[in-house]
């Protein structure tokens, strides 16, 4: 299947990457080929193969309401890479959700 | 608008869920606390840390499914809805997707041409991003104490057709979720916000058309304008033969118009698939059942039938802790008609509502006790008010306040008869009217009585021995 240049544009921008144009050729190429790759799976019959949805609990376990002390806030920020009135500091951005 | 274009309206609300800890840690969800205090490896999206969910969350998202009739589906299941946002430490917010908690319900509400009722998809669990600052010297601050708080998502029909419609929907939603102790309805702090769908299409056509999003309106009058606003925009693209787009756009109020925000991601491109971490939340028949408590509308139908008008009934189920003051009350032997009165009138004049809290001032039992004094002609009305006074913002009951300051009804015919003999001797032309059959005019003297003798006097009292005097110097 062929993926378009159009749809490597907005694959990178939900990715919020930013791709100079002359990689765009490449990734095309190779998210066509990734595409086709995955793809071969459609081939397996898997008619006589029930359904298997998740190993593990079938049921997800519940906790009680007890509020428990988490981690000191020094630790919570210690790995930002800035941190200004004890928030996480990013470039500003605008409110879109 | 013209006549032939219908606006087409549906809403999604979130709600945030009343549990003291978030849906997946056991970090609070207090509000106001300071940046980052209340966050965990889970809520921070570390990696190795694992969601467990919460008991209490699960409770409180079903007790909604069941107060607007959704079916409860036994098995749910937790999805990974993948964006980035710098909100959002994990990169997916966990919420439900193909397989959400509840569908089918609907909701009753006043509309503007009567009773309405509007269609509930579905109600979901997820759990909410965190906060963010802007313009801080050209940084934008994360707070991640909200990361994680329980939400619903409650996702309506588009039944809607009309800003003022979504606004009573709206109300009535918040209210019956606010009863059920499910959510504080504090829209100002964003612990139930709304998102309005809104297209428009010919009056008669049975396909909707393209859709714009409104994104967190924060009060039920700005959703009602801002949805006014985004038809008459779409009604005149169309008219000029434009087409609208499907995108999301927020709502500047001061500027009285919405604007793009972006271009709306389609399902798909949030490359939803069920949470690895969490197997499926399988709902026993405890989590199921219990009795729900009192609705409004049952409430507001119940106040109607011990005989208080609608609009009092209205006004004392428009917060739950009213609507406890009142039945409290009651409990205590008042009766509803005055109680009602009563806390209309002066309980309410200084009341602070903020969120699940009322602050009254006084207690049922002052009230009660104070009703029951001035039924019993112990004091009278004007006294009550003296009496309330005196009480409010104290542990001090009525009786004492009576008792101490020697308030009672004079009721004493001896004491009563010169003042009235007196008051009529004084006007014979108000007596003339009286005989005339001036009935209203019998109010002048008694309230001259009741003047003269500081509001003490019983007034059934007064008006009979001036009848009495006013036809016996007739004859």
């Amino acid at each position: 299947m062929k993926v378009t240049r159009d749809e490597v544009l907005r694959l990178a921008r939900l990715a919020r990457l930013s791709l100079a144009d002359d990689e765009l050729p490449k990734l095309e190429a190779d998210l066509s080929r990734i595409v086709d790759y995955v793809a071969e799976l459609g081939k397996v019959d898997t008619s006589e193969v029930s359904d298997a949805p998740r190993v593990g609990p079938t049921a997800a376990p519940l906790r009680d309401d007890e509020v428990r002390v988490g981690l000191p806030r020094a630790a919570a920020l210690a790995a930002a890479p800035r941190v200004v009135d004890g928030a996480f500091a990013v470039p500003e951005f605008v409110d879109e959700s | 608008m013209p006549e032939r274009w219908e606006a087409v309206i549906g809403l999604e609300v979130h709600a945030q869920l009343l549990t003291e800890t978030k849906l997946f840690c056991a970090c609070a969800t207090r509000f106001g606390e300071e940046p980052n205090r209340n966050v965990c490896p889970v809520c921070l999206g570390l990696p190795g840390a694992l969601p467990v969910l919460n008991r209490h969350a699960v409770e409180l998202a079903v007790r909604a499914a069941r107060a607007v009739g959704c079916a409860l589906h036994d098995l749910s299941v937790f999805a990974r809805k993948n964006y980035f946002y710098p909100d959002l430490p994990k990169g997916y917010q966990i919420s439900q997707y193909e397989r959400p908690l509840a569908t089918g319900g609907h909701l009753e509400f006043e509309g503007e041409g009567g009773r309405k009722r509007a269609g509930i998809t579905r109600i979901h669990m997820e759990e909410d991003a965190g906060k963010n600052v802007h313009g801080v010297g050209g940084d934008s601050l994360v707070d991640l104490n909200r990361a994680g708080t329980p939400l619903i998502e409650i996702v309506g029909e588009p039944d809607l057709r009309s800003g003022a419609e979504a606004a009573a929907y709206l109300r009535a939603l918040r209210d019956v979720l606010v009863f059920l102790g499910v959510n504080d309805g504090n829209l100002e702090e964003g612990s139930f916000r709304c998102d309005a769908n809104v297209s428009v299409r010919q009056v008669g056509d049975a396909k909707l058309g393209t859709r714009a999003e409104i994104k967190n309106v924060n009060s039920f009058r700005f959703v009602q304008r801002a949805i006014e606003l985004e038809v008459a925009r779409q009604v005149a693209i169309l008219e000029s033969g434009g087409r609208v787009v499907q995108e999301t756009r927020g709502f500047d109020h001061d500027a009285g118009r919405t604007y793009s925000l972006r271009s709306k991601e389609e399902a798909h491109d949030y490359r939803y698939f069920p949470d690895p971490d969490l197997p499926p939340l399988v709902l026993d028949p405890a989590l199921k059942g219990g009795e729900l408590p009192e609705l409004p509308a049952a409430k507001r139908a119940r106040y109607q039938a011990l005989g208080l008008t609608p609009q009092a009934a209205q006004v004392l189920t428009g917060h739950p802790g009213i609507a406890r003051f009142f039945e409290r009350t009651l409990a205590l032997g008042a009766s509803p008609v005055s109680a009602a009165n009563l806390i209309q009138t002066e309980v309410l004049r200084d009341a602070k509502l903020h969120g699940l809290d009322a602050e009254l001032g006084v207690t049922p039992e002052q009230v009660a006790e104070l009703l029951r004094l001035t039924e019993a002609g112990t004091i009278s009305g004007k006294q009550a008010k003296e009496v309330f006074v005196a009480v409010a913002g104290t542990s001090r009951m009525p009786s004492a306040v009576v008792e101490e300051r020697g308030l009672r009804v004079v009721s004493d015919e001896g004491q009563l008869l010169p003042l009235c003999q007196k008051l009529v001797a004084e006007n014979p032309k108000q007596v003339e009217q009286v005989r005339a059959g001036k009935k209203s005019m019998l109010g002048f003297f008694v309230g001259q009585v009741m003047k003269q003798t500081g509001g003490a006097a019983d007034p059934k009292l007064v008006s009979a021995l001036l009848e009495r005097l006013i036809a016996e110097e007739k004859t």
